[in-house]
């Protein structure tokens, strides 16, 4: 197939399925009948937002086996009381 | 010597210490600790603590020296030895020595007076009319340094204290150093549940995560590898400013300190954050920072569990020992904290520990 425009070679390359002649000289690109549709609707799926990204909880330290179930490598979130300080937590960390 | 007798000359020496060259001073003395382990009097600037009854005076001694030469990780002490108390005299509860002592306060006033050692409660499992002690108390001096807040743990400071123990466990070992007193430390806390609340129900997860660890973590066989010098009783009341109130943090308490498993000293810190308390950030906080200092306890990268597991497991059934000892004690319940770790005793019963190079054999 030669360019209708300038008469070099054209070459046919396959996008997503969808058939293209691109001319070798002048680069101009012609497109079979319903190939313009299928672009356009190529082109709307890409600019959708993205699905939102799974939540990246930020990677939790490794804590051992006998972990507390909601701390650690378990629930990759804080713990049971991390939130404020318990009175009594306060004291164990001071305490030998 | 009597406790009445203890504090009154704990202050005197303090004094005499803070003041040699003055009659007299408008100071007054505060009460920093008052446990059956431990007395803390401060006076102005210094502090005066007589150590457990039966304190081995030569290990203390090596103690003493080792931190002596460690000057930016630990507060060196005043004098290069520790002196024994004047002879004790059983005084009888109520005569006339008891009024007459000199004035001694509890230290409430002056937020950075507060010494961390106060913060556990003033602890007389028997008191009688008359308690001679065999041996005279060991007192040592020491500068007075500002603690961490204990009502803003908040800003406890997890990295200076990581640098300060990667610094303490690569130091060279002294010769002669006894080993750290950790184990024994949670040994001891065992034997005060058995002797204290031995029927409690809480007592059983308790022993039985005990019984998951190995020998030497139980303090019935020596401690394996080469050995580090250890802090051995690290917690926030250990970590003190010097020159007071800004300079930098330094640790204090030479009592525990020796030879052993490097691992042992972070263990507290890893014990709460694996019973749910310690938030992962500040986990991580201390964890980074230990391993950023090179610190040789745990691997440069990687999961740092394997080392830490026993030292870990350890320390929580310390935790929990004492908190079921001292509910008994008060008469009430667990409140959720001592729960938590009781239950993470609970959990552990059931797991045989993380194996590294023989640490769990």
């Amino acid at each position: 197939m030669q360019c209708p425009k300038c008469h070099a070679p054209m070459h046919t390359y396959n996008r997503n399925g969808v058939q293209i002649e691109q001319c070798s000289g002048c680069r101009g690109i012609f497109l079979d009948y319903g190939e313009l549709e299928a672009l356009t609707r190529l082109e709307s799926q890409w600019s959708q937002p993205a699905p939102p990204p799974a939540p990246q909880a930020y990677p939790a330290p490794p804590a051992p086996a006998w972990g507390a179930p909601h701390g650690g490598h378990h629930g990759g979130g804080h713990g049971h009381y991390g939130h404020h300080r318990h009175k009594s937590f306060g004291h164990m960390l001071f305490s030998s | 010597m009597t406790a009445d007798a203890l504090l009154p000359e704990l202050a005197a020496q303090a004094a005499g210490a803070a003041h040699r060259a003055a009659d007299r001073c408008p100071c007054t003395a505060a009460v920093l600790a008052d446990r059956p382990d431990a007395a803390v009097v401060r006076h102005a600037g210094v502090v005066a603590k007589a150590h457990a009854p039966g304190t081995d005076p030569a290990a203390l001694a090596l103690r003493l020296t080792t931190a002596a030469a460690l000057p930016g990780i630990f507060l060196p002490p005043l004098t290069p030895a520790a002196v024994p108390l004047a002879t004790p005299i059983p005084v009888p509860r109520g005569t006339p020595a008891r009024r007459t002592a000199p004035a001694i306060a509890p230290d409430r006033h002056h937020r950075d007076c507060r010494h961390p050692e106060q913060s556990e409660q003033p602890e007389h499992p028997e008191h009688p009319e008359h308690r001679p002690t065999p041996h005279p108390r060991l007192m040592t001096l020491w500068p007075h340094g500002t603690p961490v807040d204990p009502e803003d743990p908040d800003a406890a400071p997890w990295e200076a204290a990581a640098a300060l123990l990667a610094r303490l466990h690569r130091g060279p070992v002294p010769p002669a150093l006894p080993p750290m007193r950790g184990p024994a430390k949670a040994a001891l806390a065992v034997a005060r549940l058995r002797a204290t609340a031995p029927g409690r129900s809480a007592a059983r997860p308790v022993e039985r995560a005990w019984a998951t660890l190995p020998a030497w973590a139980r303090d019935e066989a020596p401690m394996p590898g080469g050995g580090a010098l250890c802090h051995g009783d690290l917690h926030l009341g250990q970590l003190v400013r010097h020159p007071a109130p800004g300079g930098p943090w330094l640790l204090i308490d030479v009592d525990d300190l020796g030879v052993g498993v490097p691992a042992w000293d972070l263990a507290r810190p890893a014990a709460w954050y694996a019973c749910g308390l310690l938030p992962p950030e500040e986990w991580t906080r201390f964890l980074t920072a230990y391993r950023a200092a090179g610190g040789p306890a745990v691997p440069a990268e990687g999961d740092p569990w394997p080392a830490l597991d026993v030292p870990a497991r350890a320390l929580t059934v310390q935790t929990a020992a004492l908190a079921i000892v001292r509910a008994t004690r008060d008469g009430r319940p667990l409140d959720e904290i001592e729960l938590a770790v009781v239950d993470a005793c609970d959990r552990m019963s059931g797991l045989p520990p993380e194996l590294d190079d023989g640490l769990a054999k």
